[in-house]
């Protein structure tokens, strides 16, 4: 069942990015920087947990995912740390991926050459 | 006299631009949102399926949720780099659209995809700086807002709305 509620909803939030593609002409990285900030915001007024609950990868994997895993390391490192949580939370919930990215970007540069682009 | 063949120079020059609008019309490849959306609906459901079978299989040998979320990022972001490195996801994110932009492979992509291409720039100026073309903004962003959120949360908390 987890299997078809991460598919579902994962797919509709794909489906419904589709129309603000085709329909507002909005570049790839202005989307990717939207979807990372309604996460954020989704997070913070509670709606997002409720939806990871449902979905699983479905709410996580996309990228407004990210932005409430930055929300819930900032949320997290405040009730731990106080006031300098706001500035350590965000970091420290995303370190994987953006390091991951980082790390594995780099090394694809090292080993594959630039491709024509057809 | 004059301003007679002004206007119709100018019905001319409408008429053209009429016309050429018409042509770009035709010959702009018409793509179908609904297509488009069963194709990102399919591709982004497709990719989280696969996270969940990564985020399942870490739960099962015992990892908690917070772990287990970081090995399937981990795992997809590999996968991400490793396609884009066979130029093999450009070829999926043309039939999928936004179902491979919106998932954390997109995010994956869109930092190998500069790495790779401006890599003879230069290993500062080339990879170290394309490499965050988008995942530059992406990140500030959302640092931003998370830690604009949490600077309220922070107040609410400090009077008692919030727990």
């Amino acid at each position: 069942m987890d299997y078809i509620n991460a598919f579902w909803v994962g797919g509709l939030i794909c489906a419904l990015v589709q129309i603000l593609l085709d329909k507002t002409k909005l570049l790839p990285g202005r989307v990717m920087v939207l979807l990372v900030c309604t996460g954020a915001v989704l997070g913070s007024v509670g709606i997002y947990n409720k939806l990871m609950d449902f979905a699983g990868a479905g709410a996580s994997v996309p990228l407004l995912g990210f932005g409430n895993l930055l929300w819930k390391g900032v949320k997290k490192a405040i009730g731990e740390q106080g006031f300098i949580g706001i500035f350590m939370g965000g970091f420290t919930s995303s370190a994987v991926g953006i390091s991951a990215a980082l790390i594995f970007a780099y090394l694809a540069s090292l080993i594959f050459k630039p491709k024509m682009k057809n | 006299m004059v301003k007679v063949m002004a206007t119709a120079a100018e019905q001319e020059k409408q008429k053209k631009a009429k016309e050429y609008e018409k042509y770009v019309k035709q010959v702009t490849p018409t793509h179908s949102l609904f297509k488009n959306m069963c194709r990102a609906f399919l591709c982004g459901g497709a990719i989280c399926v696969l996270g969940q079978g990564i985020m399942n299989f870490c739960m099962s040998q015992g990892l908690d949720k917070e772990i287990s979320g970081g090995w399937t990022s981990l795992i997809l972001v590999l996968l991400s780099v490793l396609c884009t490195g066979f130029n093999i996801y450009p070829k999926i994110a043309k039939w999928g659209g936004a179902g491979t932009l919106v998932p954390i492979t997109g995010f994956a992509n869109s930092v190998a995809a500069p790495a790779i291409e401006y890599q003879k720039e230069g290993q500062v100026f080339g990879i170290g700086c394309k490499i965050f073309i988008i995942a530059g903004p992406v990140i500030l962003y959302g640092i931003l807002t998370s830690a604009a959120l949490g600077a309220i949360y922070y107040v609410l908390k400090l009077w008692g709305i919030v727990g």
